[in-house]
């Protein structure tokens, strides 16, 4: 199981809606350390690919401009109760993580 | 370990252009598999136009009000800016999502693949007060919206 | 850092129900406190329901309201309420784990903070957690943020609902720690010469520059709190450091003394409110 990525997808009607609670600095390469004066390298989420079905739902690009520990929420219409939900997060210094959760 | 980083970057920007552009012309991908390179020319443009020809292939855009911004009048933290976009235009290909204040403006795309709504939510940073812009790719053409949010510089809690 | 005279003739300039702070500490009784405190904040925002103060500036202010319910929604501490609950489990070097303390119920808020008359001091949660992990032959852990904080994350989560009461014995060394925290709250101090009073209390609802002024009745439900500007969890003692520091006065420790009373007396007005922390703030 992700150790990064919280999952929630409930389907309603014909409609899924996912969200997703990612664990992540964020960091936008342009903030400066408090306490040497040196920049902190830039280090955030770039990619996050969402898959159910065997389809790729959604792919989301990122810049370091979404928020530290993100969040992320997308819908999608096709699923069914007891489908599982991949979403997979590739960072820019070549970090990755995946998690999956069965739709209610 | 730094080395391998560039290298990274440098990898995807050149399948972009080179092997996936190939076979995508060629008809060899489907939309399902073909992955979306982080489009480094979007995401570190300086200014609106720049970062949407770079990531939906044009600038010009329509105000539609079939677009739907949700965000706060007031962010209390520019940290931490609840944003939602929501469309009912028709066949909704992608959203780009904008910050008109921040150096760099393009935060975040959204390819949507098969079966996706138009309705995604995040939550991103936001440098002073300025518009974010939602932007919508939907029967070949741009279509926009914007929401202004003052970004408070706090006396105590900011 | 001995107050003789409580230095309030700014603080009474809005109110005369502001008399708990009119006298020398020890002149009014908490249970009187409580209610002069009470009346004053709800002259001040009329029609709050006591439970509402829980949720700070969120409880008079609309706009932030909403973005704060976004967030809150799916709250960003929600992974460190596991990392807490993993804490809970896994046990110390020596087999014994933090249940063997707490009577294997993680949800404790509601017996914290306590007088405990035997060592004549303000026990604190935080406090109670150390000293189980030194008692069991581990380190503490450090009291503003990081693993203490994913702990306290779980049990105040497992402790959601619980309800504040926090006793002040009839005892004249509880009575002395709690009017030492109630002249802490309305000591001036620091180069801008606040009290927690001046804002929280006086001013609470107004702006300070861009922030609205959170009332400090129910300012102890929520903790620990994931704030937008930390970009992570803190302790209540953290916030305690950091306001000091924001009035330019010299901080006390985390977990001193001087907090723990003050803890002491801001949980003795806040009781009735319903614990609800972790919580995002921004």
């Amino acid at each position: 199981m992700a150790k990064s990525i919280k999952i929630r997808a409930k389907i309603k009607g014909d409609e899924t809606t996912v969200k997703c609670l990612m664990t992540h600095p964020m960091e936008t390469g342009l903030r400066k350390d408090k306490k040497t004066g040196e920049l902190i390298p830039a280090h955030f989420i770039n990619e996050v690919v969402a898959e159910s079905g065997g389809k790729t739902v959604m792919t989301s690009n990122w810049s370091g401009g979404v928020s530290k520990n993100p969040y992320l929420s997308f819908a999608f219409t096709g699923g069914a109760k007891g489908d599982e939900v991949k979403i997979s997060w590739t960072d820019n210094q070549g970090g990755s993580d995946s998690g999956t959760a069965k739709i209610s | 370990m730094i080395m391998n980083i560039k290298r990274r970057v440098f990898l995807r920007g050149s399948l972009a252009a080179g092997t996936l552009g190939v076979a995508a012309s060629a008809g060899l991908l489907t939309p399902q598999t073909v992955i979306a390179a982080w489009n480094e020319k979007a995401f570190k443009a300086k200014s609106i136009d720049d970062a949407l020809t770079a990531a939906m292939g044009e600038a010009s855009n329509t105000a539609s009000d079939a677009i739907k911004i949700k965000a706060p009048d007031i962010a209390e933290n520019g940290a931490v800016v609840p944003v939602s976009v929501s469309s009912d235009l028709a066949g909704v290909e992608s959203i780009a999502l904008l910050a008109e204040g921040n150096a760099s403006p393009l935060v975040a795309t959204f390819m949507l693949g098969e079966g996706a709504v138009a309705d995604v939510s995040t939550r991103i940073k936001m440098g002073k007060t300025s518009d974010v812009i939602a932007v919508v790719k939907s029967g070949g053409k741009l279509h926009s919206a914007r929401k202004s949010v003052k970004v408070t510089i706090g006396g105590c809690g900011g | 850092m001995k107050i003789t005279k409580l230095t309030v003739a700014a603080i009474c300039a809005l109110s005369a129900s502001v008399v708990m702070a009119d006298k020398k500490a020890a002149d009014t009784t908490p249970a009187e406190d409580l209610k002069l405190y009470r009346d004053y904040f709800s002259k001040r925002f009329p029609g709050i329901p006591l439970n509402e103060y829980g949720n700070g500036v969120y409880a008079i202010d609309k706009v932030s309201r909403d973005s704060w319910e976004a967030i809150e929604e799916f709250p960003p501490y929600e992974p460190m309420i596991e990392a807490g609950e993993g804490m809970w489990n896994k046990p110390f070097a020596n087999g014994k784990t933090y249940g063997s303390c707490f009577g294997d119920d993680p949800a404790q808020r509601q017996h914290f903070p306590y007088w405990d008359a035997k060592r004549k001091m303000v026990v604190t949660l935080p406090l109670a957690i150390n000293e189980c992990r030194v008692n069991n032959g581990e380190k503490p852990l450090k009291y503003k943020k990081g693993a203490i904080a994913d702990l306290l994350a779980y049990m105040s989560y497992q402790s959601r609902g619980q309800k504040i009461s926090v006793e002040v014995p009839d005892d004249p060394d509880a009575l002395q720690a709690y009017n030492e925290g109630k002249s802490f709250y309305f000591a001036r101090r620091g180069q801008l010469n606040f009290s927690c009073a001046s804002c929280h209390m006086q001013s609470a609802g107004m702006h300070v520059r861009t922030d609205i002024l959170s009332p400090e009745l129910g300012h102890t439900s929520g903790w620990p709190v994931y704030r937008s500007k930390w970009g992570e969890l803190g302790t209540l003692h953290r916030r305690f450091d950091g306001c000091n520091k924001q009035v330019r006065a010299k901080p006390f420790n985390a977990q001193g003394k001087e907090y723990r009373n003050l803890e002491f007396f801001l949980s003795h007005m806040n009781n009735g409110i319903e614990y609800n922390g972790p919580s995002a703030r921004k």
